[in-house]
């Protein structure tokens, strides 16, 4: 199971934390930092994976933003990779060929996308037109009652 | 006008009244800014100080607007408090926010509100009862999506209360007919098992259905939830066995089946799926040969089917590997197995390579010949520039390591020691030095390898790696223990710096230094150093700022050990050491004094008292040298030491006096000693020091405290010390006359009745146990180098309990040394003491302690456990 997943810029800014196990802020916080210290400060031609508590870390980089990810000993680095790798193609269909700052203005759609991929730290849906239709149809309920108070 | 009519069709009195209400409030409050205006705003600020300025004003702003009851625009601003809570800055007065948008029949509203909830709330908020009730409802929901919001909202954070109280609802949902619900319910349901294993009862019925459906969401969501049960219990596993067909057969329609667009990944067919299948048939397989028999054939059809040049085909093959490692498959399989992960090795991807020396790491135990054949690649890996990897091989190369490939493996262990980080070096060197102690084919080699250990690892290696070598040593035929001290000399003329090195060194020349000078039968052709050249060497170390005060104190007693072993010279050595009387540190000023008088008064006895030392019978102090990191009953070292007519028994002890003095460093208050203990450890040092002087007519019980070290000095000295609180030195002292026969133990005894035995005053006191009529204190007292603690266990009851044991396990930065109780049997308010020793080795490190408590109580067995960990520093 997914512990949690971070999206952070190589600025080590933070651009996206989903959580599945419950921390307080403060940890929640902390570990953050030390992750994001921890994974900028390796060189690009080391392995993705970094022993971590009683955890695996996951990271990967595409383009500015790291992905990473925290799962259970027992669970498959390799795979969670590839559930990397399937999130930004979702990102990427979604808002075609996505950027940093379509996650930053955006962020909201990302979590969307997100939670329809996973739910509890496990994968929900492993074809990626349902995802992408699910969140198409979501939007426009969204959009059905269109006016500004729904703009946000 | 009619902004709701699209989502909800359904026209009545009280969405007009209310599209009435918010156009009005449109009109009155001004329109906030929106999200990415924020944004922009806050990206646009160019120092810390800016941005937090901008938000305060906005979070200000978006507070205010919390007062306003029915706020169309709440979602914007929550929405954007979610952006500022990203950036760090505290955002929870938005939740009770979230829980009235997540109320609001809008989708938009909802969809926020959730999200909301996902990322402001936690387990520890008091709102969760409230958010339990908009779960409930929203479960019930006609709108697949609203019922798709709370389920993902509940799986995220679902708390063991909501566990409880919408385990139902979940349950219902998990049999619905729409694909898109159940599957979210069945991960919502392997939530909840998670956080409340024993509601797993409600699920099982509504499981096993799972596996028929053709819907992958549906398919990867029931093996998933089926793991996590089986994991939960043996029963359920065992119920779970008859499903090993089914997931047999899904697995091999996924191999077979043609390309399919919806689940392709690189040419193979929903990796995701398959891994999951994969792991589920592992832990139905495990130790059981039938459901292994009828996975064999799928599982070498993976093995050998799957394409492995992407990374989904290795994650695929990855899965397969652990698979059959860990169930009973077919010896075929497993040599299979093991091929990928030789494979996995030579890969060019980093990540493949960790996977297959991580995995390795796992099968050795299981196989162990099958990876040997692999040694060469991972050593290999010794050398590759990721330091994970780096790590990884190194552990897996000390499980390779055996009888027949010690001597290459050493060799190849030894190149990558020099280089090492230093974060390696100590873990590295330790395990050397186990292997090398298991495996050594020769006595020669096993020492010469301890000497490029010690010259590789430098200052970082772990003390134990000084003593161990010291032993090994010690105990080697004599021959050895010239040529390994012509070594030990050539390797320290080049630097001082490396101080585990020089304390070995040392430690042999003052041992064996008439064979380093005088020795006749080595098969060296080197140049002998002269006594001039030997004495030179001390003096520069002892006199040497490169050189630490543990070192020095080998190299003094060396040196006075080297007078009785060189043909001239001694005068030397003896200004050397009378120089020594006046130095600033104490040890070694102390050092100086007695030493010097070996040279003056006592220079009859001289020659007898430093003769070499006795072989040491090898005692492994840590058995576990492996940095687990777990402190582990193994771990505890009982001495059980009784009285020992010889006084020889300790080598550890005796190492210590001659060598670092840790023991005889004048302390500021003698130890404690128990009372009714018969001969402790310092009187064996003692009884040591005189080396062969035979004292075995000492049968009387002999108390010796730490003052024991005074045994050479005369009351003229003895004015030095009296300024240093050490009162009860002059008690000692002027009893002791040493005439070289054997009836100093009597002597012992007048000296050392006199002693106080008052505890000491500085002593810090834990209560470690206060249970069941039973009270265990510790005192702590900090020795000069070691703690010093003393445990009290008073039976407060009115039974008799025996078999007393009292165990105690300290983390692995620190070394604990127990000295044997004073009893095993309690009386009704008997008590039983025992003293402990602990050595920090990190300076950072704060001692805890775990203790492990037991005895019979009328015949019945108890055990008590606790943690003590209130010592400070």
């Amino acid at each position: 199971m997914m512990q949690f997943m971070l999206l952070f810029s190589r600025q080590g800014k933070l651009r996206l934390q989903k959580w599945y196990v419950a921390h307080q802020d403060k940890v929640k916080k902390k570990i953050t930092r030390e992750l994001i210290t921890t994974i900028l400060a390796r060189k690009p031609k080391m392995c993705s994976f970094l022993e971590w508590k009683d955890c695996k870390i996951v990271y990967k980089r595409y383009a500015s933003l790291y992905f990473c990810c925290a799962v259970e000993q027992e669970d498959n680095e390799l795979l969670t990779l590839e559930i990397i790798h399937r999130y930004v193609e979702l990102l990427d269909k979604y808002f075609g060929s996505v950027c940093e700052l379509d996650i930053i203005f955006n962020f909201e759609k990302a979590y969307f996308i997100l939670d329809e991929l996973l739910v509890g730290g496990e994968i929900q849906e492993t074809s990626k037109k349902n995802v992408l239709k699910a969140i198409a149809a979501q939007d426009v309920l969204q959009e059905v009652g269109n006016d500004d108070t729904y703009d946000i | 006008m009619n902004a709701e009519s699209g989502f909800n069709p359904g026209l009545n009195m009280a969405t007009i009244r209310q599209a009435i209400n918010e156009t009005i409030e449109r009109v009155r409050m001004p329109t906030p800014t929106r999200l990415r205006d924020l944004i922009r705003q806050i990206r646009a600020a160019k120092t810390q100080a800016e941005e937090r300025a901008v938000v305060n004003r906005e979070c200000a702003y978006i507070r205010s607007t919390f007062r306003e009851e029915d706020s169309v625009w709440r979602c914007r601003n929550i929405a954007k408090l979610f952006y500022i809570h990203m950036l760090g800055y505290p955002a929870h007065f938005g939740q009770l926010e979230c829980l009235k948008l997540i109320a609001s029949p809008k989708f938009t509203d909802k969809r926020i509100g959730y999200l909301g909830a996902m990322l402001l709330l936690d387990e520890r908020q008091d709102v969760h009862l409230l958010i339990t009730n908009c779960l409930k409802n929203d479960l019930n929901s006609p709108t697949q999506f609203v019922v798709g919001l709370a389920l993902c909202t509940l799986g995220a954070i679902a708390s063991p209360e909501m566990a409880r109280d919408l385990a139902g609802e979940i349950e219902k949902l998990m049999k619905s007919p729409n694909a898109y619900i159940r599957k979210k319910a069945v991960l919502c349901a392997f939530r909840i098992i998670r956080r409340v294993p024993e509601l797993m009862e409600i699920f099982l019925p509504a499981t096993r259905s799972l596996l028929n459906e053709k819907n992958h969401g549906i398919l990867i969501t029931g093996v998933t939830l089926i793991t996590e049960m089986c994991e939960n219990s043996p029963d359920t596993l065992n119920h779970f066995k008859k499903i090993v067909p089914n997931l047999v057969r899904i697995l091999k329609n996924l191999i077979l089946a043609g390309y399919s667009p919806e689940h392709d990944v690189s040419g193979v067919s929903d990796p995701f799926l398959q891994v999951k299948i994969l792991r589920l048939l592992r832990i139905l397989g495990r130790n059981d040969p039938d459901a292994s028999e009828a996975m064999n054939d799928i599982l070498a059809q993976v093995a050998t089917n799957t394409e492995t040049s992407k990374n989904v085909g290795n994650t695929i093959l990855y899965e397969t590997v652990l698979t059959i490692m860990d169930i009973k498959s077919e010896g075929g399989l497993r040599v299979l197995a093991v091929n990928i992960l030789g494979r996995f090795l030579l890969n060019n991807d980093k990540n493949i390579r960790y996977i297959a020396l991580h995995t390795l790491l796992r099968t050795v135990h299981v196989d162990i010949s099958a990876v040997q054949r692999h040694r060469s690649t991972i050593l290999e890996c010794l050398k590759d520039p990721d330091v994970t990897i780096r790590k990884r091989a190194m552990e897996l190369s000390f499980a390779l390591v055996n009888t027949q490939n010690i001597r290459a493996m050493a060799k190849e262990l030894l190149i990558f020691l020099e280089k090492a980080d230093p974060e390696f070096k100590a873990q590295c060197s330790s395990s050397m030095v186990n292997s090398a102690e298991r495996y050594a084919p020769t006595i020669r080699w096993h020492l010469d390898t301890l000497l490029n250990i010690l010259i590789a690892a430098g200052n970082y290696v772990r003390d134990d790696v000084v003593s161990s070598t010291i032993q090994i040593i010690s105990s080697s035929p004599s021959n050895e223990q010239g040529v390994i001290t012509v070594k030990l000399w050539e390797s320290i003329q080049e630097t001082l710096d490396n101080q585990p090195l020089l304390q070995v060194a040392v430690w042999c020349i003052g041992e064996f230094g008439d064979s380093l000078l005088y020795g006749d039968d080595l098969e060296f052709t080197l140049e002998r150093p002269t006594e001039s050249i030997v004495i030179e060497l001390f003096n520069k170390l002892l006199c040497s700022n490169q050189v630490n005060m543990v070192s020095k104190q080998y190299a003094l007693v060396s040196l006075t050990k080297l007078s009785t072993r060189l043909k001239a010279g001694q005068g030397e050595i003896k200004g050397i050491v009378e120089a020594f009387g006046s130095h600033l540190n104490v040890d070694l000023q102390q050092r100086g004094v007695e030493f010097s008088q070996l040279f003056g008064s006592y220079n009859h006895l001289r020659t007898s008292l430093l003769e070499k030392m006795p072989a040491m019978t090898i005692t492994r102090m840590n058995g576990n040298t492996e940095g687990s990191g777990e402190v582990e009953p193994s771990n505890i070292k009982v001495t059980d030491e009784k009285s020992s007519t010889n006084g020889r028994s300790n080598t550890d002890t005796l190492l210590d006096l001659l060598g670092s003095g840790d023991d005889i460093i004048m302390s500021t208050t003698s130890s404690v000693i128990p009372s009714n203990t018969t001969n402790t450890v310092e009187s064996n040092n003692l009884l040591d020091l005189l080396g062969d002087i035979d004292l075995s007519a000492s049968t009387a019980p002999v108390i010796v405290s730490n003052n024991n070290n005074n045994l050479l000095s005369s009351p003229v000295t003895m004015s030095i010390f009296d300024d240093n609180e050490n009162t009860n030195i002059s008690d000692v002292s002027g009893v002791f006359s040493l005439n070289g026969d054997s009836n100093i133990p009597d002597n012992f005894d007048l000296g050392l009745d006199a002693m106080p035995q008052s505890p000491p005053t500085n002593a810090k006191i834990v209560t470690a146990l206060d249970k069941n009529d039973l009270f265990v204190q510790l005192s702590m007292v900090n020795q000069s180098d070691y703690q010093q603690i003393n445990m009290i266990t008073t039976n407060n009851s009115k039974d008799t309990l025996e078999q007393y044991l009292f165990q105690a396990a300290v983390p692995k930065s620190f070394q604990l040394q127990m000295m044997s109780p004073s009893g095993s049997v309690l009386l009704p308010g008997g008590k039983i003491t025992q003293e402990m020793r602990v050595k920090n080795n990190s300076s950072n490190a704060v001692l805890r302690m775990k203790l492990r408590i037991s005895y019979l109580c009328n015949g019945n067995p108890v055990l008590e456990q606790c943690e003590v960990s209130e010592f400070g520093k």
